[in-house]
């Protein structure tokens, strides 16, 4: 990290707005019962003790956005030919997205390296990451469905952001991690704190500590592959799932959409929406036949996808970052931890009995 | 804000019908030109890629780009309807204007077919990919060996491209039989299943491929014969179909395990149909 800074508690918030003259500053705040990330203004009810119940992704990843507007005219002189005319429609807000957790900010490298492939580069989101600052809040109570820590992160882990806020007696230290934020805290009017950093190490790493543990949720690619025709588990698995969606709504890493359109008269936008594995629709073919015409077949692409087909593309990096959104959150309780260990702990006793 | 420097994976190039030929009773074949002249001159495709086609107000389909690249005068794409954007597509006159997305995918293995014999079997909208294959190996006749044909509809009249059939039954530099599960008074060819007619045609397998496309079950039984006649699994490319999206491998669709048809197929050789996990 670069240079550190500081922010007293009474500050925090006054300094937030001033911040939203010039960008939208999205933040956890309460709404409706609910800690969500929203654009902040004075009326708003910062909440930083916990998680959030829905990831930031929208910051970067909007539940719709419009790709482009079209517009049908009558064409001139051939009453009956039509003209059709189309806009492209980028995003242009700078952003301060603030109170991301780490495995928020986490997740946003889950989409870089889909979105920003190499040649392969999604404009809007492309464009939204450039102009979006991510300062990530280190977390000091960890709940006990979190388990960053068995997925290759932790609660004072700084992948994805671009500046790391830690609580420390009084306040926060801010600490770059990018040229990005380093430049973006060097014009805000906040006090010089190199001689607080150690403090700011201290708490990360006594809440590193205290976590509980667990053996690590990576390195089964293979287990969760070798089950893929085992429909006993994958039925036992998915048999009370209500395919609501809920957890791939709420999670930070999940990234397929949809692209529909939108007509009023002449006019019309294609849109792209949040879209998910887990509904009969997602793979349903015009012919009417479904490669996952099942529950079963559906969770089994959704962990497949997230700790076996996305490791195996990325370099190991998993696509869940153990925030326990969707473990919170799901209506029928399911853990998504308990289901890897239960995978893993099948193919290997499988393959022991191969060996028998 | 609008800017155009950078390519945008989802904007599509805009398009004119310049004709349509009814080919069935439920299948219609476009032909495009994009409306920027030098977009339409540098264009390049080739043989089994596909392109989202888009309907303003509708949204957008997969089709395979089934004219060829050796004769770029128009981009071809028949489409069957089926839905909601094909019933539209099939609306569409002489002068309607399209969004393309294209080239999309990956291609025949036309580099690795070189002087080898290659044995097309297409069944129904399925002769749409051969298609592509079929013309540009015929517009370079040289570099590959003997030329076969099998194409089976439900009828003759579900039989597409009929105006082009004659030719390629008259040509004396491949062979073509066609077959229809249902006959009629007139109907000169066979009638039969595919793999049924495929046996008895019995090509040799030795340095061959053959390259398949069609309703699923015609697949997989036509896979089983082309077994039965010696092929190995590497020497059988087919392509395959998933719900599409993005078209690119972002939106997470059309995935098998690791596999996008939509950047890693649509084309597969049987081989490695085999590794993928069994979710077809
Ligand atoms: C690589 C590839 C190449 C292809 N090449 C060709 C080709 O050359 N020619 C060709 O004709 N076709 C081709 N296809 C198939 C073609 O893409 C589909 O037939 C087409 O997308 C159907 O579009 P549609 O909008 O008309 O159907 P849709 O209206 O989208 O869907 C048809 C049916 O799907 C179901 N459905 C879809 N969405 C929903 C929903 N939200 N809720 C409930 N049910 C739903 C319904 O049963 C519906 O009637 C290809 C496909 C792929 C992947
Ligand atoms: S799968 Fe669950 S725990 Fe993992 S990142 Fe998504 S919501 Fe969080
Ligand atoms: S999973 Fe880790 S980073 Fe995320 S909220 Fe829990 S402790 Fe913080
Ligand atoms: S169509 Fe989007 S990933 Fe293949």
């Amino acid at each position: 990290m670069l240079t550190a800074r500081y922010i007293a508690n009474d500050k925090l918030m006054p300094w937030l707005l001033s911040l939203t003259e010039t960008r939208q500053v999205l933040a956890p705040v309460q709404a409706g019962g609910q800690t969500l990330f929203a654009p902040l203004d004075e009326n708003s009810r910062l909440d930083l003790k916990g998680l959030a119940d829905a990831s930031a992704k929208a910051a970067l990843l909007p539940r719709c956005e419009t790709l482009f507007e079209f517009h049908y005219s009558k064409g001139e002189g051939v009453p009956s030919k039509t003209e059709l005319e189309v806009r492209e429609t980028l995003p242009d807000q700078d952003t301060f997205l603030f109170g991301a957790r780490p495995c928020d900010a986490k997740g946003f490298t889950v989409f870089d390296r889909v979105y920003d492939a190499g040649t392969r580069r999604d404009i809007y989101y492309c464009t939204r990451r450039d102009k979006t600052l991510v300062a990530a809040l280190a977390c000091t109570e960890p709940a006990d469905t979190c388990f960053c820590n068995r997925v290759g992160g932790g609660p004072g882990d700084t992948d994805g952001a671009d500046m790391l806020f830690t609580p420390v007696d009084g306040g926060y230290v801010i600490e770059s991690v990018t040229e990005k934020g380093e430049a973006f805290l060097a014009e805000q009017p906040l006090m010089e704190a190199e001689e607080r950093k150690e403090e700011a190490r201290k708490v990360r790493e006594a809440v590193s500590e205290a976590m509980p543990g667990g053996d690590p949720l990576g390195g089964t690619e293979g287990e969760v592959l070798r089950l893929f025709d085992d429909k006993e588990f994958w039925g036992g698995v998915a048999a009370k799932c209500l395919s609501c969606g809920a957890c791939s709504y709420l999670c930070p890493t999940c990234y397929c959409f949809n692209m529909t359109d939108e007509v009023n008269g002449d006019d019309g936008v294609r849109v792209r929406t949040w879209d998910n594995c887990m509904s009969f629709q997602f793979t349903l073919e015009g012919s009417g036949h479904n490669p996952r015409d099942g529950k079963a077949q559906r969770m089994r692409n959704r962990i497949g996808h997230k700790f076996s087909y996305y490791p195996e593309l990325h370099d190991g990096n998993l696509a869940c970052v153990g925030c326990g959104r969707c473990i919170v959150h799901c209506p029928v309780s399911m853990d998504v931890r308990a289901i890897v260990a239960q995978a893993r702990d099948r193919a290997l006793a499988k393959e022991e009995h191969a060996n028998d | 804000m609008t800017s155009t420097d950078a390519t945008n994976l989802y904007l599509p190039d805009m398009a004119t019908i310049q004709e349509v030929i009814q080919e069935t009773s439920n299948i219609k074949t476009f032909r495009i030109t994009l409306n920027n002249p030098d977009a339409m001159r540098n264009f390049r495709f080739e043989p089994g890629q596909v392109g989202q086609l888009s309907v303003f107000g509708v949204g957008e389909s997969t089709f395979v780009i089934n004219s060829s690249p050796t004769r770029m005068d128009y981009l071809q794409f028949s489409v069957m309807r089926v839905g909601e954007l094909t019933e539209k597509l099939h609306k569409l006159r002489v002068g309607d204007q399209v969004g393309v997305r294209a080239p999309l995918g990956n291609c025949f293995p036309y580099e690795d077919m070189k002087g080898k014999d290659i044995v097309f079997v297409g069944g129904g909208i399925g002769m749409a990919p051969l298609r592509t294959l079929l013309l540009y190996m015929l517009d370079n006749r040289d570099d590959y060996g003997k030329i076969s044909l099998l194409y089976g509809a439900r009828s003759p009249s579900d039989m597409a491209f009929s105006y082009e059939l004659p030719e390629w039954l008259g040509r004396e530099d491949m062979t073509t039989e066609l077959t229809v599960d249902n006959g009629t008074p007139d109907w000169k060819h066979h009638v039969g299943l595919i793999p049924n007619v495929l046996k008895e045609m019995a090509p040799s397998a030795e340095n061959a491929f053959a390259v398949t496309c069609g309703p699923p079950i015609m697949i997989k039984f036509t896979i089983e014969a082309l077994h039965s006649l010696g092929f190995k699994d590497e020497q059988i490319i087919t392509t395959l179909e998933k719900r599409m999206k993005c078209g690119v491998g972002i939106c997470g669709r059309c995935n098998i395990g690791t596999k996008y048809v939509c950047k890693d197929g649509p084309v597969f050789t049987n081989a490695q149909l085999k590794e993928l996990p069994n979710e077809l």
